[in-house]
């Protein structure tokens, strides 16, 4: 079970002044269970393109297939398509409007024409799952603070149990410490549902820690494709199209110039440690010299 | 979806009309659209098609961007028609169980359909070869004398330019909250009148406090920049009358001319 895109292009404003080709022949295969990230600059497509996952946006050429079956056909059930292809804009905190919490996380799972019971029960567990407090949930949610908003909107689409989650930069305008908690949170769902998550981000840092495989968008098509440490392997690529590979990226490929034994495929701060810490221990035993 | 409402959208181009003063075009679309209610008889029917065929040709707009302009107005048009065709008195043509259709009638019906084609047509093409920038600016400096007996006017066209700049993202945002709501399975076509009405609310809800908080967020960054009115404020390109807005006045004048000449002597049929 996979989404495929085959050769999408999507094409803004066509035969006017404005037109913009956000897409251009993408080919992707999203695989069941995988944990992926989107990276892209502004404008480089990325929010084009996963909106075309769950079919809000129509692509101008081109065909995707979830799992086997052509999403533009004429009697595939689209809505359908969206309860099983959960997307988490950005700022999803925007959309909130009902009068408690509850009901709001509620809406989802009714318009998938769950019972009110059943969808409470929904709306409960996603509550819980993202953390909020049991004592907000009749609360209006227009009282919460930005990052709880957030949490309540995120809960909004995991209560229609979707099979794919799509998150749209998640984390931005948040704090270090609200990011940390939004993208632990995704983490977990990925692990304990075993859902295909995938992560629209422009910071490689968020991505690095988590994902098993990155997508690069650049002028509407892809750029890389692959394992974070393939991709990080070209991160002088990645300056030009004004991306940056992780920090530890930088410092490690630093150090060896200088001389020091680590490894640079490190992409999180932890392997990044490890490495470090088994150089220096090379050097007590006299393998190395160093010219810092 | 919303991004295709091309009425009051600028196309730029490079054409004479682009560049013409605000003022010229604020007025010629005043005379055009008054021109078109008074013409009478086919004369002055071809002077006002040549006119607005020839402004259009002029401001290198693809035709294509402006018809689509039409469509939003086409129910509006279709009840005009209608109550033309059935309400005016006159020689009978057709007539089932209340309604009769006149002669007049059809002559009525066909002309205030072509008069609101053109009216569309012809301020369409004001809204797309100015800015709203440029279209507030006109008429703030053509209405100032106002301003001697006490009507706000800068405050008016202020109020005028923001509304205007405004549009464009809250059409985006409708957009954005729409696109929303429909991952999360709202349904916005289907129904009955009460169902779309109420299916409204998500949309509705969440555009009006992002409406909300945007104005809170203007009126912050316009006061953190010391805007305090109109009173002593200068521009940065003040707008100046140069030798093809005189030309475009007096042809302006003379197309209205050549109209009133033939509504007067040439009036038939």
């Amino acid at each position: 079970m996979s989404i495929i895109l085959d050769k999408v292009n999507y094409v803004y404003s066509e035969e006017t002044a404005y037109r913009i080709q956000a897409l251009r022949d993408v080919n992707l295969e999203i695989r069941d269970g995988q944990f992926i990230g989107v990276i892209g600059h502004t404008g480089s497509g990325k929010s084009t393109l996963i909106q075309h996952l769950n079919g809000l946006m129509k692509a101008t050429s081109g065909t995707i297939y979830f799992n086997g079956q052509d999403i533009y056909a004429d009697d595939f059930d689209l809505r359908k398509l969206r309860s099983r292809v959960g997307l988490v804009f950005q700022y999803p905190e925007h959309q909130l409007f009902e009068t408690t919490i509850f009901d709001d996380v509620c809406f989802g799972p009714k318009n998938q024409g769950l019972s009110k019971e059943e969808a409470g029960l929904r709306a409960f567990e996603a509550l819980r799952s993202v953390g909020m407090p049991e004592e907000l949930y009749y609360q209006s949610p227009f009282d919460l603070s930005g990052g709880q908003k957030r949490r309540v909107a995120i809960a909004g689409v995991l209560a229609m149990k979707p099979e794919v989650l799509i998150l749209d930069e998640p984390t931005a305008g948040l704090d270090p410490a609200g990011r940390d908690e939004i993208l632990d949170l995704v983490a977990r769902m990925h692990k304990e549902r075993g859902i295909t998550v995938i992560l629209v981000s422009h910071s490689m840092e968020d991505v690095a820690k988590y994902v098993e495989r990155i997508i690069v968008m650049n002028q509407g098509a892809v750029m890389f494709d692959d394992t974070p440490r393939e991709v990080f392997r070209h991160y002088k690529e990645l300056e030009s199209v004004g991306l940056a590979a992780p920090q530890v990226t930088y410092l490690m490929h630093e150090l060896k110039e200088r001389g020091l034994l680590v490894n640079t495929e490190a992409t999180t701060v932890e392997e990044a440690r490890q490495s470090l810490m088994e150089a220096l221990a090379g050097i007590d035993a006299g393998h190395t010299d160093i010219h810092v | 979806m919303l991004r295709d409402i091309t009425l009051g959208q600028y196309y730029p181009a490079d054409s004479v009309i682009h560049k013409l003063d605000p003022r010229v075009k604020l007025f010629g679309t005043l005379i055009y659209i008054i021109s078109l209610f008074c013409f009478r008889g086919a004369a002055a029917f071809a002077t006002v098609t040549l006119f607005l065929i020839a402004v259009i040709w002029t401001s290198k707009v693809p035709f294509k961007f402006m018809v689509k302009g039409l469509k939003a107005i086409m129910i509006l048009m279709l009840i005009t028609a209608a109550f033309n065709l059935f309400m005016t008195p006159g020689e009978t043509l057709v007539s089932f169980w209340i309604f009769k259709i006149t002669k007049e009638g059809v002559v009525n019906a066909a002309l205030m359909a072509v008069r609101l084609t053109y009216l569309i047509l012809g301020t369409s093409i004001m809204t797309l070869t100015t800015t709203p920038n440029q279209l507030t600016d006109g008429l703030e400096k053509a209405l100032m004398p106002l301003s001697k007996i006490g009507i706000p006017v800068h405050a008016i066209a202020m109020m005028m330019s923001i509304a205007l700049r405004f549009i464009p993202i809250l059409i985006e945002e409708t957009d954005k909250i729409m696109k929303a709501q429909m991952a999360r399975g709202a349904d916005f076509e289907s129904g009955n009148l009460l169902k779309k009405v109420k299916s409204m609310i998500p949309l509705l809800v969440p555009l009006f406090v992002s409406a909300f908080r945007r104005a809170d967020d203007l009126a912050m960054a316009m006061e953190a920049r010391c805007y305090h009115g109109g009173g002593g404020r200068t521009k940065m390109k003040p707008l100046r009358y140069e030798g093809r807005d005189r030309a475009a006045y007096l042809m302006i004048i003379l197309y209205f001319a050549a109209v009133l000449l033939c509504r007067a002597y040439l009036n038939w049929p």
